[in-house]
């Protein structure tokens, strides 16, 4: 998978939160064979406008497993306060990347649509590769596009909630809408099944952290998850058969002795 | 022996040490607010903890219940309880799952109080809870009794000298000399709510923040505590407040009209893997990575320090400096 001219070996991205400890964590991400891990800086590390530096610790351990950091803007629930966080993770990661999440509703986490194209006009300006967190809004994908981000990463399921793929159809016309972007399915992903069903659709990665983290074993399931996501895009690119509605025998049944 | 800090590993530290009677001295900041202890929920709850931790702190766990009953007569053994919302039965089916030790049953069986609001309970009954400043101050008057030195001030290299042994407690404040402890950022509110009469601590299940409460006697209720990767000191943010407020009047709409005693934080030390280490760096021992099990596993691990300082038993997992 190729995004903002970075090529990367795995189309796993996974999540530093939630983890039970940071031991646990490092494990589970060497399990998964992600290439990229994503890390919150305003609430997980908690950096507000004068914490920087505070959870040093904590991201040091993440920079040192070696992998490219995708930090986020979690926690952010307007255009300005998306932004500073944006420019603080870059000071601290040294990295253009941001993957940018607006929350507009507290209960489901949905992304504020308006907000996040906005701010993804301001970053990418501002020099930023933007990844944004958003719905499967086709109109609002355009408009991020116009914005200037080279990839989209669509819910699965709200964040956290494991419910898999709400509503496949939606990111089915996605895909079809938009061959030649990069498309992540980013959060709401729970179980394997769920990651190969997101890489069947055709979409090229697939971004997670509860179902890993939050897993009686962490470690395990990363590794379930990574053999998922890689088995899922072998499907799509073997070109799975049509569903039809009748039995179509692999054996033919004419001329066989039928017995009563 | 000198003890350097007097938080719960610290005085925990001295009171192994002085039970073996070796001559102590603990050394220490003066203001009990620099401490992690000070702010700590005083649950020792060796079941409820392996929920998100390793199963090896349960036996540890259970050691420390009976050293506090025996040091600090006020340890209140009447279990605890595991609640979640309506909405959230799956976080309770999991946690079932993942703990031993414990009973369902409704709420109201074990507190009348919560009677129609929790129709489904774990009760951990085994589980136990103290007062953390009233028992650090029964552990400092029994070391003074016993004739412990007990000094205020910061620690040179040069206070070293004169002691055969120097064992470093200090929790965060250790960090410059150990790279891989971090600090855990900690919230925590007192609420004083007469109308309010839970016997036990109970803890509300909740996928974004789990939260407990635990009695503190006389109307006192502590609500704790969120969990930040960061070392920030910086007092209570608004939102965490809002998060511990709205967890304590989830579990009992009584709380809506507390009296707001305090709002603390603190750091809490922890190493990679979230568990106490003993460390040692020539002549001090370092003991700490106490993370949210100060008062669970203290007991533990100041028994085995004593027993290195003894030479009764060896490094196992220690480094050198």
């Amino acid at each position: 998978m190729r995004v903002y001219g970075v090529e990367l070996p795995s189309r796993l991205l996974l999540g530093t939160a939630l983890y039970p400890s940071p031991a646990i964590m490092t494990e589970a991400i060497r399990a998964s064979g992600a290439a990229v891990v994503t890390v919150s800086l305003r609430r997980e590390s908690g950096a507000g406008e004068q914490g920087a530096g505070a959870g040093q610790r904590f991201w040091d351990l993440v920079r040192d497993l070696g992998l490219r950091v995708l930090p986020n803007t979690a926690g952010c629930h307007s255009v300005k306060e998306a932004v500073l966080t944006a420019q603080m993770a870059r000071e601290v990661f040294g990295t253009p990347w941001i993957k940018l999440e607006v929350t507009g509703d507290d209960d489901t986490l949905q992304p504020d649509v308006f907000a996040l194209v906005e701010a993804a006009r301001i970053l990418t300006a501002d020099g930023f590769q933007v990844f944004p967190y958003t719905t499967e809004d086709l109109v609002v994908a355009g408009r991020l596009l116009d914005a200037g981000c080279e990839v989209l990463m669509p819910w699965g399921a709200p964040i956290g909630s494991g419910r898999g793929l709400n509503n496949p159809y939606a990111l089915r016309s996605m895909r079809a809408h938009f061959p030649n972007v990069p498309l992540v399915v980013d959060a709401g992903i729970g179980l394997p099944s769920h990651a190969a069903a997101a890489m069947e659709l055709g979409y090229d990665a697939v971004l997670l952290n509860t179902a890993v983290a939050k897993a009686g074993d962490p470690v395990a399931m990363a590794g379930a998850m990574r053999r998922a996501v890689e088995a899922g895009r072998m499907a799509y690119e073997a070109d799975p058969m049509e569903a039809r509605d009748m039995a179509a025998p692999s054996t033919p049944v004419f001329g066989t002795a039928a017995f009563a | 022996m000198l003890v350097i800090g007097a938080g719960v590993a610290g005085l925990v530290m001295a009171t192994v040490l002085a039970g073996r009677s070796a001559a102590v001295c603990v050394i220490h900041r003066q203001d009990p607010a620099t401490r992690a202890s000070h702010f700590a929920g005083g649950m020792l709850a060796p079941w409820c903890e392996a929920a998100d931790a390793t199963p090896a702190l349960v036996a540890p766990g259970i050691e420390a219940i009976d050293w506090w009953a025996r040091h600090v007569p006020e340890t209140c053994r009447e279990g605890s309880l595991v609640v979640a919302a309506q909405r959230d039965q799956g976080e309770l089916a999991r946690f079932a799952r993942r703990t031993a030790g414990h009973r369902m049953c409704p709420a109201a069986e074990i507190e009348p109080e919560l009677d129609g609001r929790f129709s489904q309970a774990l009760f951990f009954a085994g589980e136990a809870h103290l007062d953390p400043r009233a028992a650090l101050r029964a552990l400092a008057a029994g070391l003074e009794r016993q004739g412990v030195e007990i000094r205020e001030g910061e620690v040179e290299e040069a206070d070293h000298a004169g002691f055969d042994h120097v064992i470093d407690c200090r929790g965060h404040a250790a960090a410059p000399m150990l790279p891989d402890l971090r600090g855990v950022r900690g919230e925590m509110l007192l609420l004083r709510c007469p109308g309010v009469t839970l016997r036990r601590p109970v803890r509300l299940l909740h996928p974004r923040i789990p939260l407990y409460v635990v009695p503190r006697g006389g109307g006192v209720f502590m609500v704790g505590a969120t969990m930040i990767e960061s070392a920030d000191r910086r007092a209570v943010t608004a939102r965490s407040a809002v998060e511990l407020l709205n967890a304590a009047y989830a579990l009992h709409p009584g709380f809506a009209e507390a009296e707001i005693l305090e709002a603390g934080s603190n750091i809490r030390p922890a190493f990679p893997d979230n568990m106490p280490a003993l460390r040692r760096q020539g002549r001090v021992l370092h003991l700490n990575g106490m993370y949210r099990h100060g008062f669970l596993l203290s007991p533990h691990f100041a028994r085995r320090a004593a027993a290195i300082v003894f030479g009764e038993d060896t490094m196992e997992t220690g480094e050198a400096a």
